[in-house]
């Protein structure tokens, strides 16, 4: 990660630190001098949005747990404690439940990014399959957490879900009944959800710093897709995208604000302020918005254990998309075939997320289905085959020269703009 | 962004000076939130009064109740013990100060100061020994009144410190009698 | 920017997930609040007066748990005085104990204490009330909807006060299709979230609880005013939530500003 920096050591005392633990020269190198393409746009915001997403999620975690019971008994009870007794419980809460939203939000902005601007390819396989661990272990990690409050939709949510493991041949039985820890969600289920629920957000800190790793070997992608080729198309990462990263953070902190503070349990449901209870189940179990395209996909296939395969297919097959993608192009903005598909993809994702949360049955069922099928056509079959059919534009010779390009239609009258 | 505010470096510098300052007001302040939450609860500061009847309370007797979580002794004095508290001398203890919530603070350690409204015979203080927080032990050590065993402090029949590390008298927590059998502590 | 557009509409879908209207149950009567949209606040009055339709008449069967006598006087909330909660307290009998002799005993209740119960278990509520379990009061305006979809509910919110009031003004002759397999001892409302059979009677009628400040008793009076009450006592900390966050978006849109002019002074010599 080194090389960029031009430290060096002022005082004696930094000096002494220095030789020791050149942590200071890391960061400077790492986080302050690291050469960033000059032309991001804001999508390219959403990696530092998740990060402080992250951070925040840790921090009302770890304090709503100083105050939460996980026992059958007292868990909903124990929110509502939080919710009314606690100094600022209510908002420590809320922040948490909806940052979580706010989390996928973000998640889903960049991972889309990565798909337009083929940030996946090569060099930067690694650092895409780390993405998508990232991601899986979020769902996992947001999951659990849902179950926490054990309201009638955390309970029944645990349940549906955990029972997607039963559709396993043979050991379906034993591995359910070895995730619950007896024979239905009970005291001990909810007692390792809350562990892991506390563990995995560290996990994914540790995955997200390989992530940053990853990300420092080849560097950023950018619009373009064309690789960086000379200081000219670089800028260092500070002051310029701290400042920039800064400016979109505080916006969708707005947007956190807005649903936080005046439509707090828009996001959730309301018969989760219903405590759990095992002998009834709520007339529709849906789960979180953001999981449901997944929902639809485990929906549409008629077979139990051939729609959990399709559920974690639909994401497994994120692994290999780098291989899948035979375009050498990168960016979908010089690939005009690309681009279209990229957005009936989008649509299709938002169809399915709404299909998710209708009653499987009739139509609904049908369009399910045709969507399904289109998802993984889309990896399977159009992917490779645009690779090979499309003719790309021409891609601009460096990155100065694009953004030179852009600027030149604006210059007859920006002729009195100086010079810098 | 015109050139004429480019030459004006006190503009550019008080724009980074009035972001920075804006970002450091907010950090200060959504930090408030964060640390309040550790702060005793709505439902804890509710609970912060208990009534005690206490004409069950036998001369030579006494009882510990838990109040705000910790125990407080509560003991009917016999006259021997009264007297003994009173014949010491303010000046020979090594606090000289009452430590009691519902007399002015500072006043004297007398033994009437160590009670309220003059009822000796009913004394009420917190049973946390002031050094280090155990609980003394009842009747015991050289004054013939309470003992710390964790690490040897020594209090007198009116719970005022005579030996040993605790630096205080055992405290006197705010109580009132709303009738001649009942008190309120807190 | 067109791309920024799609990407915000697609959330704006996604964000938007719809849930489903429970069978058959009939959209709320959408009667406005002085507590719905950012700036609106809870009615001390209404909400004095939803405390007292709660004590006469709701607390015979429901309890609310969740809700302790110091929370009426708590600010944000119906704001008794703290002398009139203490008297409000002890008008209920708490059981309290074990007393010396290891009895449980009852005492007159005290600001501390969560409202009683009427029923010691769900076994003994079940067997007061014909089988059917009287919902515990304490959140129930969010853990039921009024209405349904997903634009519906953002711009009107979930309208939980809404389906507390309606099914308790709802009741009415179940239509003659329906009235053929009418279930012993339940009642027709069209409102009611799980089937139009309910096993509450009309819990209210006109003049039966007599307010303080002369309001107007007729049930739909009545209605409104406990249904605000409730709406309070399952989010108690409304008041507090909205005028933080309206200082908190005022802040983050100043130094929204502010950074982006920074953000804006750093970019301008660089070509990007």
């Amino acid at each position: 990660m080194g090389g960029h920096s031009t430290y060096q050591p002022k005082s004696a005392a930094e000096k002494w630190l220095h030789e020791r633990l050149p942590i200071v020269e890391l960061v400077k190198s790492s986080a302050l001098d690291f050469p960033t393409p000059k032309n991001l746009n804001y999508w390219w915001t959403f990696g530092g949005i998740l990060a402080l997403m992250l951070v925040v999620q840790i921090i009302t975690g770890i304090v709503l747990v100083m105050h939460y019971t996980p026992h059958v008994d007292m868990a909903f009870n124990s929110v509502e404690h939080i919710m009314r007794d606690v100094n600022y419980g209510w908002l420590i809460r809320y922040m948490h439940a909806n940052g979580a939203s706010m989390f996928f939000i973000a998640v889903y902005i960049h991972i889309f990014r990565g798909m337009y601007y083929g940030s996946y390819k090569a060099p930067r396989e690694v650092l895409w399959i780390i993405g998508v661990l990232i991601y899986l272990v979020m769902m996992a990690t947001a999951f659990m957490g849902y179950v926490l409050p054990w309201g009638q939709m955390s309970f029944w949510g645990a349940k549906v879900i955990t029972n997607l493991f039963s559709a396993i041949p043979f050991f379906g039985e034993p591995i359910t009944t070895w995730l619950w820890g007896g024979y239905a969600v009970d005291n001990p289920t909810l007692n390792r959800f809350f562990s892991l629920h506390y563990l995995l957000p560290f996990v994914l800190a540790g995955l997200v710093g390989l992530h940053i790793w990853a990300l420092h070997v080849p560097g950023n992608n950018n619009p373009t897709g064309v690789s960086v080729k000379s200081g000219q198309d670089t800028v260092p990462f500070h002051p310029y995208y701290t400042m920039k990263d800064s400016f979109a953070i505080v916006v969708f902190l707005i947007l956190f604000g807005v649903f936080l503070f005046f439509a707090p349990n828009y996001l959730g449901h309301a018969i989760n302020y219903e405590p759990a209870n095992p002998l009834s189940t709520p007339a529709h179990i849906v789960p979180e918005w953001y999981y449901l395209p997944f929902y639809a996909i485990l929906r549409a296939i008629p077979d139990k254990l051939g729609g959990v395969i399709a559920m974690f297919g639909s994401i497994a097959i994120l692994f290999v998309l780098p291989w899948l993608d035979t375009s050498k192009v990168r960016s979908g903005n010089y690939r005009p075939l690309f681009k279209g598909f990229f957005w009936i993809f989008v649509a299709v994702c938002i169809g399915l997320g709404y299909l998710g949360s209708k009653p499987p049955e009739g139509w609904y069922v049908i369009f399910s289905q045709i969507l399904t099928f289109y998802y993984f056509a889309h990896f399977l079959v159009i992917l490779p085959l645009l690779g090979l059919l499309e003719t790309p534009k021409p891609l601009p010779s460096s990155i100065s020269d694009d953004v030179l390009a852009k600027k030149k239609p604006a210059l007859p009258q920006g002729q009195a703009v100086p010079a810098e | 962004m015109s050139t004429a505010e480019h030459a004006d470096p006190n503009r550019r510098d008080f724009l980074y000076i009035a972001t920075g300052a804006a970002g450091a007001v907010g950090a200060a302040l959504v930090a408030w939130p964060f640390i309040d939450q550790m702060n005793p609860d709505a439902s804890v500061r509710a609970l912060a009064s208990i009534e005690l009847d206490i004409a069950p309370i036998a001369e030579g007797q006494s009882i510990t109740i838990k109040w705000r979580g910790n125990p407080v002794f509560v003991r009917h004095r016999t006259q021997k013990e009264i007297d003994e508290a009173k014949a010491v001398p303010v000046t020979d203890l090594p606090d000289p100060v009452a430590r009691n919530a519902n007399v002015k603070e500072g006043d004297p350690a007398t033994d009437v100061n160590r009670v309220v409204d003059g009822k000796e015979k009913l004394l009420v203080m917190m049973g946390v020994c002031t050094h280090l927080g155990c609980v003394p032990l009842g009747q015991q050590g050289d004054y013939g009144g309470w003992f710390c065993p964790c690490h040897g402090s020594h209090y007198d029949t009116a719970g005022r410190i005579r030996k040993g590390p605790a630096p205080q008298n055992l405290p006197v927590p705010i109580y009132a009698y709303i009738s001649d059998t009942k008190i309120r502590i807190g | 920017m067109k791309l920024f557009k799609t990407l915000v509409a697609a959330s704006l879908v996604l964000l938007a997930v719809p849930s489903f209207a429970a069978e058959g149950q009939k959209d709320a009567k959408d009667i406005s609040y002085s507590f719905e949209g950012p700036f609106g606040t809870f009615d001390r009055g209404e909400l004095q007066r939803g405390y007292k339709v709660y004590k006469e008449v709701c607390s015979a069967c429901h309890s609310m748990r969740l809700v302790s006598f110091r929370n009426l006087s708590q600010p944000g909330g119906p704001s008794f005085s703290e002398e009139q909660v203490k008297a409000l307290a002890a008008t209920f009998t708490v059981k309290d104990g074990p007393g010396e002799d290891g009895e449980m005993f009852d005492r007159p209740g005290l600001p501390s204490d969560r409202f009683p119960s009427p029923f010691a278990n769900e076994q003994a509520a079940r067997n007061a009330n014909g089988g059917a379990l009287p919902p515990d009061l304490s959140l129930i305006t969010k853990a039921r909807a009024g209405w349904y979809g997903t634009f519906n509910q953002l711009i009107n919110g979930v309208g939980g006060p809404q389906y507390v009031y309606s099914v308790l003004t709802g009741y009415e002759q179940p239509p003659a299709e329906a009235a053929k397999d009418a279930p012993e001892g339940k009642h027709y409302n069209p409102y009611f979230a799980s089937g139009h059979w309910i096993t509450m009677a009309p819990p209210l009628v006109d003049g039966q609880v007599t307010f303080d400040d002369g309001a107007p008793n007729t049930v739909d009076a009545m209605a409104r005013d406990v249904s605000a009450f409730l709406a309070w006592a399952a989010e108690p900390k409304m008041e507090e939530r909205k005028s933080l966050g309206f200082a908190t978006l005022i802040y983050l849109a100043i130094f929204a500003v502010l950074l982006y002019f920074v953000k804006q002074r750093v970019w301008a010599k660089v070509e990007h």
